[in-house]
């Protein structure tokens, strides 16, 4: 009862002995990351001290550290200036239509891919659906731009066909969002449904089997063994992608947009980068840009440990 | 599944894929067609499927235009060197990372994870690029993402699942770790080095954002944003393009030239795109491996 273990016996104390030679032994291996960690330390955590300057009176010529404190001053701001408001109601306007369409878009792919017989075609069809997905979205905005233009696109000339006027879809504020949707969709289908059709060929094949015997249709099958296999990848990618509800697609958008339909198409990053590199209000812009990122890691923490809770898979 | 029958279901289905595919492929093609055409058809509603004749114009003058080789020259020149470095250090940190006896393992990979899910934001990251003294620096477009912890994550996770056993017996002969991970590591992670690069190569080649904000002199900007200022320019005045500069040419619309740019810039993707692919989509499936 009294015996008093000597420190280095200690189990907590031996362990870090332990792991300190052992350490020392793979020092080569600390070697190895040395350069990767400096380079992510200047490049990504020395920006996170000029996170300071959302709380600053920031003037260049001052610096970082120099300009003086506006403690909340721009966060009070925020909610009081319309132009931020109206970005925060657009981001999450596009966030929840684009996860309402785009995310179970290539859940149908994937089932309606899966049922094509021919191997061939269906290779084929499969290799064209993701070709956008390695585009940028500068090259995929001109092409777009294309294909939906008054004067020469052919969305337009089958609208003329049927006796319609041409519209002009990327400066009408009701043609806007729609247009962001489907073109998500366009981009990005494939890509997403390569994971689901992994997920499909893993499923044991006896289930379909033993469905044949029961005297199941392809209908039935579908219905009651592809789908709910899915189920377990859809609720993980699901969540994944609510944690990304105040990415509305910067790249997208950026390239798309134009001043005509700011109204409903300016979100927070467009809002962000107007205000700090074109007009070049840093401090302000910092401040909106901060509220974003602690949002968003907030519902990213919150999305992966659902998933945790739900089932062993996780992101980390 | 054995049977073999078409039913009305199947031929919808191969309708719809089909149909699908067609929409996919058919803003490429008018792409192809715009680049090739003159003002003419270029100007007309309807579907471009065939330009009335062939013509290289389009072509001639955006290779004459300076920038553009500057321009396709500097991605080229970003894509390789960004690539290299990418590929080095994500074998560099996810080797020890991958190493379940490595004291502090976890320490380090928050570190890296970290930076995976917050960052400082756009104008923090501009400060940072200015005060450095890289603004208008071909430097300030590769070094950012030299790390890059997605590719570091599904690495590791590969080369978690590598058998142990090798490099035991090559500690064992007396092997240092760079040896094994130069010996052993790299000939057996192929793929996933496969895939990282050509993630990497993709996503240098498309980059254009850092040379938005940090690029000013045009000599040293990319392909991408030479594409971006072609629009812009589109939609400030939908006028004939090459009016001013001394480069007139009264054949072309500005749509013309644009489409041949991102034809030029997409080229390289197209032509490798179906060699590739295979490794595009080994590369997702091995992400999702759990480690």
């Amino acid at each position: 009862m009294s015996t008093v273990t000597p420190l280095a016996e200690r189990p907590s104390v031996r362990k870090t002995n332990e792991n300190w030679v052992r350490a020392k032994r793979m020092k080569a291996l600390y070697l190895m990351m040395l350069v990767p960690m400096i380079l992510l330390f200047i490049f990504h955590y020395v920006p996170m001290y000029g996170i300071m300057v959302a709380f600053k009176k920031f003037s260049p010529g001052l610096g970082i550290w120099n300009s003086p404190w506006n403690h909340f001053e721009h966060f009070k701001g925020l909610f009081h200036d319309f132009l931020f408001t109206r970005a925060l109601r657009n981001t999450l306007i596009i966030s929840i239509l684009k996860l309402a369409i785009s995310f179970p878009a290539p859940i149908v792919l994937a089932v309606l891919l899966n049922e094509i017989k021919n191997g061939m075609f269906k290779r084929v069809a499969q290799s064209i659906s993701y070709l956008p997905h390695f585009m940028s979205w500068v090259i995929l905005a001109s092409m777009v731009g294309e294909v939906l233009s008054p004067q020469r696109g052919v969305v337009n000339y089958v609208i003329q066909l049927f006796g319609g006027q041409p519209i002009n879809f990327l400066s009408d504020t009701h043609f806007f969002i729609p247009v962001l949707v489907l073109t998500d969709v366009w981009k990005e289908i494939g890509w997403g449904a390569i994971i689901y059709l992994a997920a499909i060929s893993s499923i044991n094949t006896d289930m379909y089997e033993a469905a044949d015997v029961d005297g199941a249709g392809r209908f039935k099958k579908m219905l009651h063994i592809t789908i709910p296999s899915l189920i377990p990848m859809i609720v993980i990618m699901f969540i994944l992608s609510l944690g990304n509800i105040l990415n509305a697609g910067f790249d997208q958008i950026l390239n798309l947009y134009n001043p005509m339909v700011y109204g409903v198409a300016d979100i927070i990053d467009t809002y962000v980068y107007r205000r700090g590199i074109e007009q070049f209000q840093l401090d302000y812009a910092t401040a909106v840009g901060l509220f974003k990122n602690v949002v968003g890691v907030i519902l990213i923490i919150g999305a992966n440990t659902i998933i945790r809770r739900r089932s062993e898979h996780g992101i980390w | 599944m054995s049977k073999k029958r078409m039913t009305l279901f199947d031929v919808l289905n191969v309708f719809l894929i089909g149909s699908f595919s067609i929409a996919v492929l058919y803003p490429f093609w008018q792409t192809v067609v715009l680049s090739f055409s003159g003002p003419s058809s270029a100007s007309s509603l309807g579907v471009h499927l065939w330009p009335d004749h062939w013509m290289p114009d389009a072509y001639k003058f955006v290779f004459s235009y300076q920038d553009i080789a500057a321009a396709y020259l500097n991605t080229i020149l970003r894509t390789v060197v960004g690539t290299v470095i990418i590929v080095c250090t994500t074998l560099l940190v996810s080797y020890p990372l991958s190493k379940r006896d490595l004291p502090y393992r976890n320490y380090f990979t928050i570190f890296f994870l970290i930076a995976m899910f917050f960052s400082g934001g756009m104008i923090p990251d501009y400060l940072l690029i200015k005060n450095l003294g890289l603004l208008d620096n071909r430097l300030a477009l590769i070094l950012p993402g030299a790390v890059n912890v997605f590719s570091i994550i599904i690495m590791r996770n590969y080369m978690m699942t590598i058998d142990k056993g090798i490099e035991e017996s090559a500690l064992i002969d007396g092997a240092g770790y760079f040896t094994i991970l130069g010996k052993i590591m790299i000939p057996l992670a192929k793929p996933v080095i496969a895939t990282v690069a050509l993630w990497a190569a993709v996503g240098h080649w498309n980059a254009w954002f850092d040379a938005m904000i940090y690029i000013r002199d045009p000599s040293k900007t990319v392909l991408q944003m030479v594409v971006r200022s072609m629009m812009v320019d589109m939609d400030l005045s939908q006028t004939q393009f090459g009016g001013g500069g001394g480069m007139t040419n009264a054949n072309l619309l500005l749509s013309n030239v644009r489409a041949a740019t991102v034809m030029i810039s997409i080229g390289p993707i197209i032509l490798i795109y179906p060699f590739a692919q295979k490794y595009f989509i080994k590369g997702i499936m091995i992400g999702s491996l759990k480690g």
